[in-house]
């Protein structure tokens, strides 16, 4: 009996469960029990970063500094200095990005010291759009092709005639700029990780929390530290798109088989010749996705910092939410997603392009891309220019359509969305109401009435049956120091949200993807699916469930779950998929059905694989949720979003961040050491 | 450490003395502690892995030497740790006299880049490398400059048969070019010794005789120091002059083919030879006796012909053969009943 009961997981986990609802029944509410809720021992974190902060920027190793308008010397602090050095030579490179697309005078204002201010003619011209659009579709075109080459010249044609030339510059240039800072920062990392067995145990955690935080809680440090404008937001985008170029160039640099190595040393290479003609090389492909990564990151996170300040489409999408102007909305949204979807297949394209060779080419053959491109853009400056002399009194079409000016489409998704409401609202209503009433506050409730000391049993109990004392105590450590905090009812409505939303996703996501990975050709639209999906920044799921269910926590939940069931879905695919075919023909050849073949085949096959989706799914719903605060919610995600606008916000929205990611990691460690060990008894990897 | 000024046909040009490898967290202090009587099983239950275990040997210039073993016999481990892809747990491994195992790194990558070359089972190609440049890719590491390093790169294209693809790359060849490249490779710096770790094991086994004659026409314009790594123990019968047989990290046997096939040492040795066709790998010289004048026809035959090749006229010939060397002087002679011995029977 009792061994059996040491070999079986289901029994152990009713018994965990059982155990679990005792305590919640027997414990009765009382603010001073221990059992009901721990004290917030550790509520002064937040004032802690504060101080620290502070003291940074204020306080610390202060060096007398020189100033010429006062012509005095004043003590300022080193760290303030450096961050300070920092923010203007990122806000430099944004600007003179961002004047080569719009034109300006800053940049050279700013090389020249203002010394040639009087001479109105000296400013940076902008390529005129005609000829940005031109230059994508031969970029394309040499890319991949004529498809490609349409796809990015039309996003970018569509751009500009709807008026939103001027928005999306100030995105790209924040992203030009950026993306290049977190290559150059995470290959660097991630060879230093790939060398050091240290550095890499080191960045691991890092890299893990600096994953998960939701991005609002690092936008106020920032804000602290390098001031609002943005630089700010290209410093929080760097942050946030690291992460995966270190990751990938890790994990490709191991990818490289160990002969390929020996072949380099036996050719007599040193470390530093092994390090840039061999390795490198060897493992480019993974490098250039984990730049289509580093791209994609930048777009989504430079959307989001519209919040402490940086120009572009999510500034304007940020006020047009704001102001509950859906059309408005809808319409920047899309040029988001277009934006999104050139880059990505450009540099996916880029990424899988092989070498050519060029060796036997003369130099008019080697750069005829390059030469028709210059050739194009001055025929088409010029034409802009004398095109000026045509428009002489409005604006010049061809140069450049400012903002507002072009045509819009908002009118017609404005009243789009009142029919949408007129008709179907008193349908979206009722379902809007059962839900919240009937599903959402239940739970809800059903989760604060949980005392602390059965939610750790049912955590660290978890924790224990999966991965033994060590899965036990690093849950529960983790857990422990939200339980310690002030937080702890609003973590429980954040948790609450992020059961719901998992398990709605991970049910849509298994249903689709067992479906559809029933034959080759859906399966691979369903792949498409998701990566068109993937594509869009977060920010862009709200724009839709706002215009269907107005402001309110079902709106959230919505979202949360169509962002999340993307990498579900696309998990279970890949899953089932990968289930060889030899098994498949086995399975026939024993006369099963094809749902039987589901399910005692493929899905237990496929389940480790879709375990890692749905942690994936998780984190995806965590940040959505917190996100959605920005619409209204009463958990977590509410109080980060509300930093962003206190003064001292700056510790609170830190530590909240942590806890998030605290909550990701928690599960992350059950999920991750369950599959491990699935996977090593079905000897896959 | 300089013994290599009075290096003589006779001094090897890789010399082994008792060569360990052991993986593992103490494999040092556990061999100290064994006294060089290193059992397998023990080791393992210490958490060790014992790769090689105490591997003497020499290989002459000239010669090629065959290490043959399945699978974990421990056959890769000792080619890596000749070219010191790994370290020797203990031991010492002399080439052309000089101290491998005390080599600072840049002596080492001095003699890789001039004495050392190799070839790897799954080739090992630079894959954003052409042909050619995969091949001069030695050279312009050495520093070579473009020209010389294009140029004798060149020569390399030529010397393996793939002239014309050299602007081709690897994902665009076949297995058997893709290892020719890797041959040309090895070869580019134009190394006195030729480390080949299971060359043709990927391939198909048609692809892989003709790979093999290849071999054996290059061997014999270029005659390097060769250590030959297989699991075939036909392959390491056709090229090899000596053949170690290696099973559990131990060398268990080390001798020309002939010996190998005529008398295995241990059982394990001769469970190899048994299927193996005799007439196939033994030379005349195997079964030849003394000479008798009085009792030899005129008809002769090399010493060092393939018995199967002469089968068929040394038995139709019905009479006693005289046996010659390379210098058609007399050295024996040769009864067909040992022939047909061989062929048929015990």
């Amino acid at each position: 009996m009792l061994t059996n009961f040491k070999n079986s997981r289901p029994q152990q986990f009713s018994f965990l469960f059982i155990v679990f609802l005792l305590l919640y029944f027997l414990v009765p509410e009382n603010e001073n029990s221990l059992l009901w809720r721990l004290p917030p021992l550790l509520k002064d974190i937040p004032l802690l970063i504060n101080t620290l902060l502070d003291n940074l920027m204020f306080k610390w190793l202060t060096v007398p500094v020189y100033d010429p308008d006062w012509q005095m010397y004043e003590d300022k602090p080193i760290f303030r200095i450096i961050t300070r050095s920092i923010a203007d030579f990122l806000l430099f490179l944004i600007i003179f990005i961002r004047e080569i697309f719009l034109g300006g005078l800053q940049t050279i204002g700013s090389i020249t010291g203002g010394a040639f201010k009087e001479l109105k003619w000296l400013y940076l011209p902008a390529v005129p759009w005609t000829a940005v659009v031109i230059g994508l579709f031969i970029l394309g075109y040499r890319l991949k092709g004529l498809g490609l080459a349409f796809i990015a010249s039309i996003g970018f044609f569509y751009v500009s005639i709807f008026g939103q030339w001027e928005p999306t510059m100030e995105t790209l240039s924040l992203v030009l700029v950026t993306a290049p800072i977190c290559f150059v920062l995470g290959l660097s990392f991630g060879i230093l990780g790939y060398l050091s067995k240290k550095v890499e145990k080191t960045l691991q955690p890092i890299l893990n929390i600096a994953q998960t935080m939701p991005h609002f809680s690092y936008l106020v440090p920032i804000l602290v530290l390098f001031g609002i404008g943005d630089h700010a937001g290209a410093v929080a985008t760097i942050i946030f798109a690291t992460p995966p170029m270190i990751r990938l160039t890790i994990l490709g640099l191991k990818k490289i088989s160990p002969e390929v190595v020996e072949s380099g040393l036996m050719s007599g290479c040193n470390r530093f010749q092994l390090l840039f003609r061999v390795l490198i090389p060897t493992a480019r492909r993974d490098i250039l996705i984990g730049v289509n990564q580093v791209i994609m990151q930048c777009l989504a996170m430079t959307t989001i910092a519209a919040f402490i300040g940086a120009k572009g489409l999510g500034f304007n999408l940020k006020v047009a939410l704001n102001g509950l102007k859906i059309g408005k909305a809808a319409e920047i949204g899309i040029c988001v997603v277009i934006i999104a979807v050139v880059l990505d297949k450009l540099s996916l394209a880029w990424a899988n392009k092989q070498k050519d060779y060029f060796a036997n080419l003369n130099f008019y053959k080697k750069n005829l891309a390059t030469i028709y491109f210059i050739l194009l853009t001055t025929i088409l400056g010029v034409i802009a220019y004398i095109s000026a002399f045509y428009f002489e009194e409005g604006f010049n079409y061809l140069y450049l359509i400012p903002f507002g000016e072009g045509l819009t489409i908002a009118p017609i998704l404005d009243a789009g969305v009142d029919w949408i409401w007129e008709t179907f609202f008193y349908y979206l209503n009722i379902f809007n109401k059962f839900l919240i009433t009937n599903v959402l506050f239940v739970m809800r409730d059903a989760y604060l009435g949980m005392p602390v000391v059965s939610t750790f049993v049912l955590v660290m109990g978890a924790g224990y049956i999966i991965g033994g004392i060590r899965s036990c105590i690093i849950v529960g450590a983790l857990i422990l120091f939200i339980a310690l905090s002030e937080y702890w009812n609003r973590a429980l409505i954040t948790a609450y949200m992020a059961t719901f939303a998992v398990g709605v996703s991970a049910i849509l996501g298994i249903v689709t993807g067992s479906l559809c990975a029933r034959n080759e050709i859906s399966a691979k639209f369903i792949l498409g699916v998701c990566d068109f999906f993937q594509t869009f920044p977060s920010f862009i799921y709200l724009i839709p469930v706002i215009l269907l269910f107005g402001i309110t926590d079902t709106s959230v939940m919505i979202a949360a779950i169509a962002y999340a069931s993307v990498p579900a879905t696309r998990y279970t695919v890949e899953g089932l998929r990968s289930v060889p075919s030899s098994l498949h023909d086995a399975a026939s050849m024993s006369g099963v059905s094809n749902f039987q073949r589901w399910k005692s085949i493929e899905l237990p096959l496929a389940f480790p694989h879709i375990m890692l989706g749905i942690n994936q799914t998780l984190i995806f719903a965590l940040m959505m949720i917190v996100l959605g605060a920005l619409i209204g919610t009463e958990d977590l995600g509410q109080i980060i979003m509300g930093c962003l606008s206190r003064p001292n916000g700056a510790g609170i929205g830190l530590t909240l961040g942590i806890f998030v990611s605290f909550i990701c990691l928690a599960a992350d460690n059950l999920i991750r050491t369950w599959a491990d060990e699935r996977k090593k008894l079905l000897g896959i990897e | 450490m300089s013994q290599s000024s009075d290096s003589s046909n006779n001094t090897p040009v890789i010399k082994c003395e008792s060569v360990y490898k052991i993986f593992g967290n103490n494999a040092l202090k556990l061999l100290e502690n064994s006294n060089g009587q290193v059992d397998a099983k023990t080791f393992q239950e210490a958490g060790c892995i014992v790769g090689v275990n105490n591997a003497s040997f020499g290989v002459k210039k000239g010669e090629m030497m065959v290490v043959m073993g399945l699978s974990g016999s421990g056959k890769s481990t000792l080619l890596r740790c000749i070219s010191r892809l790994t370290d020797a747990t203990a031991g010492k491994i002399f080439i052309d006299g000089e101290d491998l195992l005390s080599m600072n790194s840049k002596q080492l990558i001095e003699l890789r880049r001039n004495k050392m070359g190799m070839v790897f089972q799954s080739f090992a190609l630079l894959p954003h490398k052409t042909v050619i440049e995969n091949i001069a890719f030695p050279l312009q590491v050495k520093g070579t400059n473009t020209r010389e390093s294009m140029a004798k790169a060149l020569e390399m294209v030529e010397l393996v048969g793939l002239k014309g693809r050299e602007n081709y790359f690897p994902r665009e060849l076949s297995g058997g070019q893709q290892q020719r490249v890797g041959i040309a490779r090895s070869l580019a710096v134009e190394p006195d010794i030729w480390f080949l770790d299971e060359p043709f094991s990927a391939l198909d086994p048609l692809i892989r005789k003709e790979m093999q004659d290849e071999f054996l026409r290059l061997q014999a314009v270029l005659n390097k120091t060769i250590m030959f790594v297989t699991h075939d123990f036909d392959e390491a019968l056709r090229l090899a002059d000596r053949i170690a047989i290696m099973k559990d990290g131990i060398i268990e046997q080390l001798d020309t083919p002939d010996n190998i096939v005529l008398n295995p040492a241990t059982e394990y040795v001769k469970k190899f030879t048994e299927d193996v066709p005799r007439e196939k790998v033994l030379k005349i010289e195997s079964i030849m006796d003394t000479y008798d004048p009085n009792n030899s026809s005129s008809t002769k035959v090399s010493k060092d012909a393939i018995i199967e090749t002469l089968a068929e006229s040394i038995l139709n010939s019905k009479e006693i053969l005289t046996v010659v060397d390379n210098n058609n002087e007399i050295v024996g002679s040769l009864n067909p009943t040992k022939v047909i011995k061989v062929i048929f029977g015990k």
